[in-house]
């Protein structure tokens, strides 16, 4: 007999979703002025979670107005140290219903319940937590003795950590005094919800976060509307440029965190077992719906073999199946819309020559799910190695020195993040100095932590969130108040 | 992993081997160990785990206050761990000092292995023939399983010569008898050092090799396992050989136990569960494990006056 | 009386360390302003454009790999060779920019020191805006800031001399390199510092200054898929900044609009922490 792990399901009971959902604006939920709804589905069964509204350009107006009020009447003139007050009691609210948002983001996302609960949630209430300490020490953030906030943030989120990018997005903008208008990614908003629930019970301020659900099109009416000062957002590299190419011309500030297609590098001398853990974490966390996934692993190719063959064995323990189990490691696509444009790339692969490896898992019926796929003897032209696939599947390629593991690292317009798997010290710190990314993980993959800048070089975007650089985001200095940027200051 | 034509024997030539061996990161490998404890083993995965985790036991009494009655009645013990329930398997081995040895196979007769720690246990600080001594006593008392400790003063300064050299030795002096090699990895401190000793025991001529004496601060733990469970996996994937591995120290709870188990499974794969490849070194873990059998059977928790203390 | 007939230098562009014409042929009237005739000034195309982002790329890898206390010495070696040209920079200016002789030498002389000052933020500004980060785990984490890479900037069209400096001195302290596009009409003080920068040990490509017309030339910087970042300092008109920062968006480029500062005044840190990246590099603490 094998060692057969039983289900651990994690109860669901402990979130009460309603079958519909308004729109939180100014403290309150209202119903859309369209009336138009439309359906959250649950990937991992296709079932219809509730129907959430879409904001249409009057919803738009009013959480532009309501933000405005708040940012006018309220959050600017109320001293740091209030604001402080109400991040921290957002954090700790985060924290005592930590596990509610875990399985109502498993539910609606399809990510493990693992992750949720050990990494999302937990990151998320330490963000706040993080950036609470801030509002009330602005002037030591390194943007001069008076920094100011710039006014209302239009913040427009993707489904792939929807709470977590959440609060990466609105700690540090209520942190430095500025009030929001958040738009979860269509597929995902039921976090975001749970947290405007989260915002009444803090007694946040009316106003100080608005939290509006709908596709592209409010997101659009987010961007262009003439009451926001700034616009945040992560997603996509191709909406990203949309977005800058929107806001040409006006005074709104602009940050972007976008898309990657990092390098994970090992070299010969590499803690392998660890480095296959990395490797792992590096595509395979969160079904590779990551931005700053190691989704190109270099080997250099005295190692190669030897390396995907132990990764080929790890990746058969993985377990992929209901995200509310505890011992799943893979869940569901998000959506089907995503595990389509997965399949499309997988089918590039093969039909450009790459060899296809897929994990040996049982894909249940119903939901949509990618077992973990490895392409080795993929070349640099393939659509595999340039194109960003956000989803479980790695592409192998190799090298035989460390420069040309930087130049092939560095060859793609992105930049978000690299990994370098060295025992070598001096050559971790050149490797670390050479790769034009804006996050390295050496000897490690996929860490995260408030305190720590992220966010890309070239097309993966500017700005930063996160660390002492995530309020550059969000504030200004006197002198520089006049200045239109779209970048990191 | 590199391909070894014949015996390495010289300092130098294992040096160059075992420092050849990848390197462990530290803190990757606490936190795969960290990830794998959050596996959740519930009902019949849970039952299951619990019966082979008995059937690992090497129960042990390593005291100076051991007495042929202390030896018998854990012997009995381990041949029926809960006297109530005929259901409960008995544990693999027991564990004893050389000179209980004879008592303990009187006791068990041909049912159980007996295991014997020699070689100056726990402390090795004594002449290679001394060493030998010890482990040829316990044999002809009757142990089929030896565990000894390797010389870790040899083994920090480098003399893996040495250290390879009193492995061979006490495996020439065990005939059939089993040999566990224990690293002591409390003293070992790094996870580079683990996986080196590792391999020079496994390369010595070790069938287990085995992580502490239980008589240091710091025991058997989740990384360490790890590593010589890769260890044992490499192992096998260059020569066919399968070696045991037996954590011993510091488990004391189903939960740890099932927690191993899980670490077994995930890193050098099913074929290590089995008491003929995985041990665990323990005297007051077995109690639990019967605890938990009973709350599953009778679905409330058990309390200690309800499994026997020996 | 003194009846020489002067020799008249020939005003190019500044690509690649080099001194070329506009591949175009092309030159324009460059007048003082009282409208006399000062010089035909080279009117740069496309083409040179894409040239100096060649060169600019070629430069960047060295200048950003350069130490800090060595690109702060070029700087400064630059404000010393300045110096020595300060009558002419005074007489440059007065004729770009039509003002007194007192204040002509007040902008060269904060144009001097500009460039001194950040000099010295060359081997302090990674202090400043770096740090460690006490990350809740066993990881030693740290953010650096580093260069962009290849910015383009359209100089100041007043401020011929002053804001052209203080543009270009805060793009490069860092390891950028620069693309700049001189102010259209007064582009002279800018040729002169051209001839200073290539006798100051200012690496070749670091410094590419292009003249001509910004309407002309920006668009295809700002498109360029090997420009990082634009400054758009020296744009006045609404719309070409519009469609600049339109172009920009296709390869997502980092891009500066500021309202016309005060070039006199002592700037804060803003123009360079425009056009760097913070990096930020994770690793275990373990034994």
């Amino acid at each position: 007999m094998t060692f057969e792990y039983a289900p651990a399901l994690e109860s669901r009971a402990i979130v009460s979703i309603a079958p519909s959902y308004g729109l939180f604006i100014n403290g309150e939920f209202v119903d859309p002025t369209s009336g138009t709804m439309f359906k959250t589905i649950n990937p991992a069964t296709e079932e219809v979670l509730a129907e959430i509204s879409e904001a249409n350009q009057s919803d738009v107006n009013a959480a532009v107005n309501s933000a405005r009020r708040a940012f006018e009447r309220t959050w600017s003139v109320m001293s740091g140290r209030d604001r402080a007050k109400y991040l921290f009691r957002i954090a700790r609210l985060l924290q005592e219903r930590a596990r509610e948002f875990a399985v109502l983001e498993t539910l609606d996302n399809g990510k493990p319940i693992r992750e949720s609960r050990d990494i999302d949630v937990p990151l998320a209430a330490a963000h706040f937590f993080y950036y609470a300490g801030w509002a009330d020490k602005l002037e030591h953030a390194g943007l001069g003795p008076n920094p100011q906030a710039l006014g209302v943030a239009g913040q427009i989120i993707p489904w792939n950590f929807p709470l977590l990018m959440l609060a990466w997005k609105i700690a540090p903008a209520l942190a430095c005094g500025n009030t929001v208008v958040l738009k979860p990614a269509e597929t995902t908003s039921l976090t975001a919800l749970l947290f405007a629930e989260v915002c009444q019970q803090a007694d946040l301020p009316p106003g100080v976060v608005n939290i509006i659900t709908g596709a592209g099109d409010t997101g659009q009416m987010i961007v262009e509307h003439d009451g926001i000062n700034k616009i945040a957002f992560t997603g996509s590299t191709d909406v990203g440029k949309s977005i800058q190419r929107a806001l040409a011309g006006t005074n709104k500030k602009l940050t972007l965190e976008l898309g990657g297609k990092a390098a994970n590098i090992i070299f010969d001398d590499a803690p392998i077992d660890q480095a296959v853990e990395g490797i792992v974490d590096g595509i395979f966390f969160n079904q590779g719906h990551v931005c700053c996934a190691g989704s190109r692993l270099l080997l250099q190719e005295s190692i190669a073999e030897e390396t995907i063959e132990a990764l080929k064995r790890r990746l058969q323990t993985l377990r992929l199946g209901d995200p509310l189990d505890k011992n799943t490691d893979i869940g569901a696509i998000n959506s089907r819309e995503q595990l389509n444009k997965i399949h499309q790339l997988i089918k590039s692969g093969d039909d450009e020559g790459a060899e296809r490896w897929t994990a040996p898992c049982e894909i249940p019926e119903k939901g949509w799910w990618c077992a973990p796929t490895v392409f080795t003897n993929v070349t640099a032209a393939h659509r595999i190695a340039r194109e960003e696939i956000f989803g479980p599947v790695l592409s192998v390629l190799t090298f035989r020195t460390a420069d040309e593991a930087v130049e092939k690292a560095n060859n793609t317009p992105f930049g978000l993040s690299a990994g370098i798997w060295t025992e070598k010290g001096s050559r971790i710190l050149w490797m670390a100095n050479q790769l034009r990314a804006g996050v390295i993980w050496a000897n490690t993959f996929n860490r995260f932590d408030p305190t720590s800048p992220f966010g890309g070089y070239k097309e993966s975007g500017f700005g930063r969130e996160g660390g002492i650089q995530g309020l550059g985001a969000y504030l200004q200095s006197a002198t520089d108040s006049d200045v239109h940027a779209k970048g990191m200051s | 992993m590199q391909k070894v034509a014949e015996p390495l024997t010289t300092t130098g030539a294992l040096r160059e081997f075992l420092h050849a061996l990848p390197g462990v990161d530290e803190v990757g490998a606490t936190a795969r160990a960290a990830a794998l404890s959050t596996r959740s083993i519930k009902n019949e995965a849970k039952a299951w785990a619990i019966d082979l985790a008995i059937r690992m036991v090497d129960l042990t009494t390593l005291e100076g206050m051991d007495t042929p009655a202390k030896v018998r009645a854990m012997c009995a013990k381990a041949l029926r761990p809960d006297p109530t329930d005929p259901t409960v398997p008995s544990v693999a081995a027991v564990c004893v000092y050389g000179d209980m040895a004879a008592i303990a196979r009187a006791s068990v007769g041909a049912a159980l292995h007996v295991a014997a720690v020699a070689t100056a246990f726990p402390s090795g600080r004594a002449s290679l023939e001394v060493k030998l001594h010890d482990v040829r006593d316990a044999v002809a008392a009757g142990a089929d399983e030896i565990d000894m400790v390797i010389d870790r003063g040899a083994f920090l300064a480098g003399n893996y010569g040495l250290v390879n050299e009193q492995i061979v030795a006490v495996k020439a002096a065990c005939g059939t008898a089993h040999l566990k090699v224990i690293l002591e990895t409390g003293e070992l401190r790094t996870l580079d050092n683990v996986r080196r000793a590792s391999w020079l025991a496994m390369m010595a001529g070790a069938d287990f090799i085995k992580t502490s004496t239980g008589k240091v601060p710091v025991a058997a733990t989740p990384p360490v396992a790890i590593v010589m469970l890769q260890a044992v996996r490499d192992y096998y994937a260059l020569t066919g050989t399968r070696i045991g591995v037996k954590p011993a120290g510091g488990i004391r709870t189903s939960k740890d136990a099932i927690k191993y188990l899980v670490l077994i499974k995930e890193t050098a794969g099913e074929a290590w569960l089995t008491p003929d490849l995985f041990r665990f070194g323990a005297s007051t873990l077995l109690n639990d494990l019967l605890m938990q059998r009973q709350r599953m059977a009778i679905g409330h928790y058990s309390g200690p006056d309800y499994v026997t203390i020996d | 009386m003194n009846d020489r007939v002067e020799v008249r230098k020939t005003y190019k562009l500044f690509i690649g360390g080099a001194f070329p014409r506009s591949e175009s042929g092309r030159t324009y009237e460059v007048h003082d302003t009282d409208d006399k005739f000062l010089a035909n000034a080279a009117k740069a195309s496309r083409k040179d454009g894409r040239d100096a982002v060649l060169a600019a790329r070629k430069g960047f890898g060295a200048w950003s790999s350069a130490t800090a206390y060595n690109r702060g010495q070029v700087l400064y070696r630059v404000a010393e060779v300045m110096e020595g040209r300060r009558d002419q920079f005074i007489a440059d200016v007065r004729a770009a920019e039509g003002l007194g002789d007192k204040k002509s030498a007040r902008v060269v002389d904060t144009a001097i020191d500009r460039l001194v000052w950040y000099a010295g933020w060359a081997d302090k500004y990674a202090q400043v805006l770096g740090n460690t980060n006490p990350v809740a785990g066993p990881y030693f984490n740290f953010s650096i800031p580093e260069p962009t890479g290849v910015v383009a900037a359209i100089a100041p069209q007043n401020s011929s001399l002053l804001g052209l400096v203080s543009v270009i001195a805060p793009i490069i302290v860092t390891g950028n390199v620069v693309i700049v596009v001189a102010s259209t009409l007064r582009p002279i003080p800018a040729i002169t510092l051209t001839e200073v920068v290539a006798t100051s040990d200012v690496p070749s490509g670091v410094i590419n200054v292009l003249t001509g017309d910004p309407a002309e030339i920006a668009p295809w910087l700002a498109s360029h898929g090997d420009v990082n970042a634009i400054d758009l300092t020296g744009v006045t008109s609404a719309e070409l900044a519009k469609n600049l920062e339109v172009e920009a968006a296709g390869t997502v480029k980092r891009i500066r609009r500021p309202a016309q500062p005060n070039w006199l005044a002592t700037p804060d840190l803003g123009h360079l922490r425009s056009f760097v990246e913070t990096k930020t590099v994770w690793h275990p603490l373990g034994a």
